[in-house]
């Protein structure tokens, strides 16, 4: 029941003026009840005063009354009924857009006592004569659907919706096909699922296909989307087929609107698996790379979208931009988020030809003054030393360049990728360990001193004071952190297998300490298991610690292939900006893990974008809570509060995150194991498997960038944590 | 697919809430000014937060945001927030904070126009005009016959134009403007040049013409079947046209047909990255001496005929973050430096073709403790050629064609321009 408002305080001066007997007066006194609306404040007790309104000559007058009573019908359905009649009059209008209006609003009231009246209105309104309304009517019946399927299917509204696909008009051809797919969305997403008979299902057929062709050179922008977007959904019967809608979706290649042109590249990727003239597949992937370079000069959240796109489209189609790598080149003025990807796919353009403008663009980034941008840009240098072997001589010289400059977190992400380029070119640039052992005091990150640490036990041999600079970490070993103590101590033994005679000190003194004084059991366990070794076989220890490891190499695609199939059926969406499958991020947040795992991992392409992920992940379940706090009835058996941490790792991407940080120190002690019993590299990977964390990795990974423990390891690819940790132990 | 449609000020407070549909509650809104405007390290325009994702464009200090939960086309929404913004331009010919609260009612009708159930719906500005206006309507049996022709324009296939334009003088003003991006390395040597061009159309032409536009002879738009182009020829990457311009005709036959819509319209973008003629050549010396001065040579000269010249040249000469005093010298127009923004903003108001103008300055630093190097942002030129194309490009003809076979004028104006795209590092 409605309460009036009290007869004082601005709601009662509002009724009063709404009851007014000037127009205008009541005019902007709607207008104020909709401003406060807008801004929160409930004005939800003028309802009977707004509705008087109602009846009136004035448009204007009349859209804000029904924006008012989409607002509030939910909360007064009593009241609601007195609309009706104005409802209907009005859906019998002469002017056009007064019915459409009328038919568009009683869609949006989702007062069930309106909804019995919408029916017949609306089988009038799909049948007008004016196109205007039948695209608004063609919407509605999606609403309607959305509230009550039942009447949609008794009514027969959905063969009517139809037939309107031949309409003569093409605007209301677009809305019906987005009438279509929305109630065909809805059916889908139900439980139980829909059976294939359902008629709210959506299948496209080859006639429904080549009216979609027709209607397509016609309608607005936004309703070629739509179009396009069926057409993907199209299953093609034989490659004649797929060509043909290729050939008719390419012109869509020019138009202006962004979104068209993905919808298009979209429509393309699908057909042209089908596609099995190989002349064609590659003029039809020529005519694709102009339009999406055009898109980088679009507004930046638009550019943002093509770049993730082009970052998949990349991983598909290698040759797509081969040589438009300048056109990625940042601008000083980018957004960072333009930048980081714009930086990622320069580096997956490089080749022989054009690393040099690569690695000159890159160092003048690594100059610049966002942190975050700077260390991409020197972690791009390595990724390209790796995947450009001609190229590494001239990116170790930029990197001791950047060295040179001093500045504190250059020189340690620097180091870092030195690291990397040790590992992919072992005993090639020795040189430079002096430049990086005289920086040694600047480093105050653990991935950084790892990195160093790592470097000095594997070229202890070569290096004259090794000895004295690991002991520098040995004696504060135990306020080191954790990956920093994994790392001294085998290095340190490294250095003792290589120099019995000058280490023997420093060697028994970090196990001592290690064993004795260290709170972290992996560190513990690992200091045992040296000792134990050393002390029976020096032999043996020395097949293991100093194995030989294969060399590292950068993954062309970072998303696991089935994946990637269906994300680039997917182009422009969500899912593909975040090259992750929608069930990740739609569906209420929490879904079971196993419909993950079936996905295959999802773990991204750096661990930078999966952590922000999570916390919003995180910071979203959150957020879920503080939204349903005001209608608590409702929303039974939905935890609020504590509980609703506690349901947290049954978040996909929660779960991710717990395992992939809980099993890390697991893995360690697996991969151990593992090697001990075969004391050779190749059992790593079966090791990593037996660390609990198989279904996270995927089976194609095979970068191994980092030898330290880390799970922030940034230029790991997709980093296989178990694999690491074996390979940094020997 | 959008959800709800807000538009935030800076300190987070609504000024527009439409939710098109009811997965969300009002309150969503909070959401977002606690994650988005209350944050100050926000690294991407889409934010999800469980199943909610945000879309955000930031337009004068507001925000303009669509919420989703559903696996949104981002890119249609992200266009769809720039479309209003353009509409919202048009109509109140700004969008800030003050003009969205004047005409709040206007825009929730707009919004309710173009968006139906979370789809974007016609959003061509000229027909929105010509029925949503800001004078009220009154609905009466005139109105309606009128609101019936309108409906039919809105929704047909040439849904941005009404088919009772009538002129006395008919006339189309085609506007050629060129953006030089330029990226020039310290060396000299020219990391990135290319033109973003537009062809803007003011069409006041009578009925429902018909129109047929030509560019230059040799256009070679795949770069695969480029031959030897030369002399009046140019190649453009990509285009890109407005809806009217039939996409099917142009890609068989090159041939830009269309029916364009009444008053101002973008009928063409292109894109062109060979032989781009860069207008202005900059050559900068900067050189460090010591830690307490920075001495600038700067020259530019108009490398364009000399019948031609630049207007409105600023040139934003970067100083380091401890900057004290400038000293300049220029022989042509005014230097001053901005310590606000930490450059030597050097205005130079007319270049003629051959001109070159010279710049030198000393800048007087005081001592920091902190050991970050100056990171040396590039300079930034910004200026104005009439009646020249960096690309090339130039337009042979346009021709109209009516059923009353009127008569009408052309006319074709060129402009290359840079603004904030022209760099040179140094």
């Amino acid at each position: 029941m409605s309460i009036r408002a009290p007869r004082k305080g601005e709601n009662y001066e509002l009724s009063v003026d709404l009851n007014s007997e000037y127009r205008d007066k009541r005019k902007d006194a709607i207008k104020k009840v909709i401003a406060s609306m807008t801004v929160g404040k409930d004005v939800s007790g003028l309802f009977p005063d707004v509705l008087k309104n109602m009846q009136t000559e004035d448009l204007e007058q009349k859209k804000l009354v029904y924006l008012y009573l989409m607002n509030y019908a939910k909360t007064q359905p009593e009241l609601v009924i007195l609309a009706v009649n104005t409802f209907v009059k009005d859906s019998e209008d002469p002017n056009p857009l007064v019915r459409a209006l009328a038919i568009r609003t009683m869609g949006c009231l989702r007062a069930e006592k309106i909804i019995d009246y919408l029916c017949d209105p609306l089988q009038r309104a799909l049948k007008d004569d004016n196109p205007y309304v039948r695209k608004t009517a063609a919407i509605c019946v999606a609403k309607l659907y959305d509230l009550k399927p039942e009447l949609v299917i008794d009514n027969g509204f959905l063969q009517q919706l139809h037939e309107m696909i031949s309409d003569s008009n093409p605007m209301v051809v677009a809305n019906t096909v987005t009438a279509l797919t929305d109630i065909h969305t809805n059916a889908t997403s139900s439980h139980p699922p829909p059976s294939p008979s359902d008629p709210a299902l959506f299948t496209i057929t080859s006639s429904i296909l080549n009216k979609l062709l027709i209607a397509l050179n016609e309608c607005s922008e936004w309703g070629r989307v739509a179009i396009l977007n069926a057409l993907a959904r199209y299953t093609t019967r034989d490659d004649k087929e797929g060509e043909h809608i290729c050939e008719r979706v390419v012109p869509q290649f020019q138009h202006a609107n962004g979104s068209v042109v993905l919808a298009a590249v979209k429509v393309i990727m699908i057909h042209m698996r089908t596609i099995r003239r190989e002349e064609l597949s590659k003029q039809l992937i020529r005519k694709m790379a102009p339009p999406l370079v055009t898109l980088l000069s679009s507004p930046p959240e638009v550019q943002w979208v093509a770049l993730r796109n082009v970052n998949l489209l990349l991983q598909k189609q290698q040759d797509l931009l081969s040589n438009e790598m300048r056109v990625f080149f940042c601008k000083y003025n980018d957004p960072l988020y333009v930048k980081v990807e714009k930086l990622d796919i320069m580096v997956r353009l490089a080749n022989d030809s054009n690393v040099d403008a690569l690695l000159s663009e890159l160092k003048e980034y690594a100059s610049e003054v966002d942190v975050d941008f700077v260390r991409k840009s020197i972690k791009a240098i390595g990724q390209t030393a790796i995947s450009i072997e001609s190229s590494a001589e001239r990116c170790v010289n930029v990197l001791l360049d950047l060295i040179g400059t001093r500045v504190s977190y250059v020189v340690q992400e620097a180091v870092v990728v030195m690291k990397d380029i040790f590992r992919k070119y072992p005993s090639t640039y020795e040189g430079v360990i002096p430049t990086l052992c005289a920086n040694l005091e600047e480093l105050d990150e653990p991935e950084a001193k790892a990195s160093l640490i790592w470097i000095i036990g594997e070229y202890a041999e070569k290096i004259d004071n090794a000895d004295e600079l690991l002991s520098i970490f040995v004696d504060t070993f135990t306020e080191e952190s954790y990956q920093v103590q994994l790392q001294t101590l085998t290095a340190v033994v490294k250095l003792f297998l290589k120099k019995p005679d000058s280490s023997q000190g420093v060697v028994q003194r970090v196990l001592n300490t290690a064993t004795k004084d260290c709170e972290s059991p992996d560190v513990r366990d690992r200091a045992y298991i040296y000792w134990r070794l050393l002390s029976t076989d020096p032999g043996a220890a020395k097949a293991v610690v100093l194995a030989h490891r294969p060399p590292i190499s950068i993954p062309r695609i970072t998303v696991p292939p089935a994946l990637l199939e269906e994300l680039l059926g997917e182009v422009s969406s969500l899912a593909s900006v975040y090259h992750k499958p929608a069930e990740t991020f739609i569906g209420h947040g929490r879904i079971g893990a196993d419909s993950v795992q079936r996905k295959g991992a999802e773990l991204s392409d750096d661990r930078f974008t999966a952590q922000k992920a999570l916390q919003t992940v995180v910071a979203g379940q959150q957020a879920e809570n503080l939204l349903d706090f005001d209608d608590a009835p409702t929303q039974e058996g939905e935890p609020s509060g504590l509980a609703a941490t506690q349901i947290l790792p049954s978040s996909p991407a929660a779960a991710n995150f717990l395992s992939g940080t809980s099993t890390n120190p697991l893995d360690d002690l697996v991969s151990i194991f593992g090697g001990m019993s075969a004391s050779g590299v190749g059992s790593g990977g079966n090791g990593g498997g037996m660390g609990g964390l198989g279904s996270v990795s995927p089976p194609t990974a095979s970068y191994v960038s980092s030898p330290l423990d880390s799970l922030t390891s940034p230029t790991t690819a997709t980093t296989q944590n178990p694999q690491e940790d074996l390979l940094g132990l020997f | 697919m959008i959800s709800a449609f807000f538009i935030f000020n800076q300190k987070g407070e609504v000024l527009i809430s439409r939710l098109y549909r009811t997965d969300f509650k009002r309150s969503i809104a909070d959401v977002f000014r606690i994650q988005v405007v209350s944050n100050s390290d926000v690294r991407s325009p889409i934010i999800t937060l469980g199943s909610t994702s945000f879309f955000h464009v930031r337009v004068n200090n507001l925000y303009v945001v669509a919420v989703t939960k559903t696996n949104a086309n981002a890119a249609l929404v992200f266009e769809y927030c720039y479309r209003f913004i353009t509409i919202a331009k048009s109509y109140f010919g700004k969008v800030d904070e003050e003009s969205v609260k004047n005409n709040f009612v206007l825009i929730y009708e707009l919004i309710d126009e173009i968006n139906d159930f979370g789809y974007p719906q016609n959003s061509e500005i000229d027909t929105l005009k010509s029925y949503i206006t800001t004078e009220s309507v009154i609905s009466t049996a005139h109105a309606a016959e009128e609101s019936a022709k309108i409906t039919m324009q809105a929704t047909g296939a040439t849904s941005w134009r009404r088919g009772d334009v009538k002129y006395k003088k008919n006339e189309a003003f085609v506007d050629v403007v060129e953006t030089v991006n330029l990226s020039m390395s310290a060396k000299g040597t020219v990391l990135r040049a290319d033109v973003d061009g537009h062809i803007q159309m003011r069409a006041y032409l009578s009925g429902t013409p018909e129109c047929k536009f030509g560019l230059n002879d040799k256009l070679v738009i795949d770069k695969h079947d480029r031959g030897a182009s030369g002399g009046d020829g140019v190649e453009l990457d990509d285009c890109r046209f407005h809806q009217c311009v039939r996409l099917n005709e142009f890609d068989s036959d090159r041939l830009i047909s269309f029916i364009p819509p009444d008053g101002e319209f973008e009928l063409m973008r292109y894109r062109a990255t060979s032989n781009v003629k860069l207008p202005l050549r900059v050559i900068a010396t900067v050189n460090e001496i010591g830690t307490s001065q920075v001495s600038y040579t700067v020259s530019v000269k108009a490398n364009f005929g000399n019948k031609l010249s630049a207007t409105d040249v600023v040139l934003r000469i970067p100083t380091p973050l401890n900057t004290t005093i400038v000293d300049c010298k220029v022989a042509n127009g005014k230097a001053k430096y901005v310590p606000a923004e930490n450059v030597v903003i050097w205005k130079i108001p007319r270049m003629q073709g051959g001109q070159e103008c010279t710049f030198t300055a000393s800048a007087e630093l005081t001592s920091t403790t902190t050991r970050q190097v100056w990171a040396r942002p590039p300079i930034d030129v910004d200026f104005q050629v009439l009646m020249f194309t960096a690309s090339g490009l130039i337009v042979r003809f346009l021709k109209v064609f009516e059923r009353s076979n009127y008569h009408s004028i052309k006319w074709v104006r060129y402009l290359t321009k840079a603004s904030g795209t022209y760099q040179i590092r140094f």
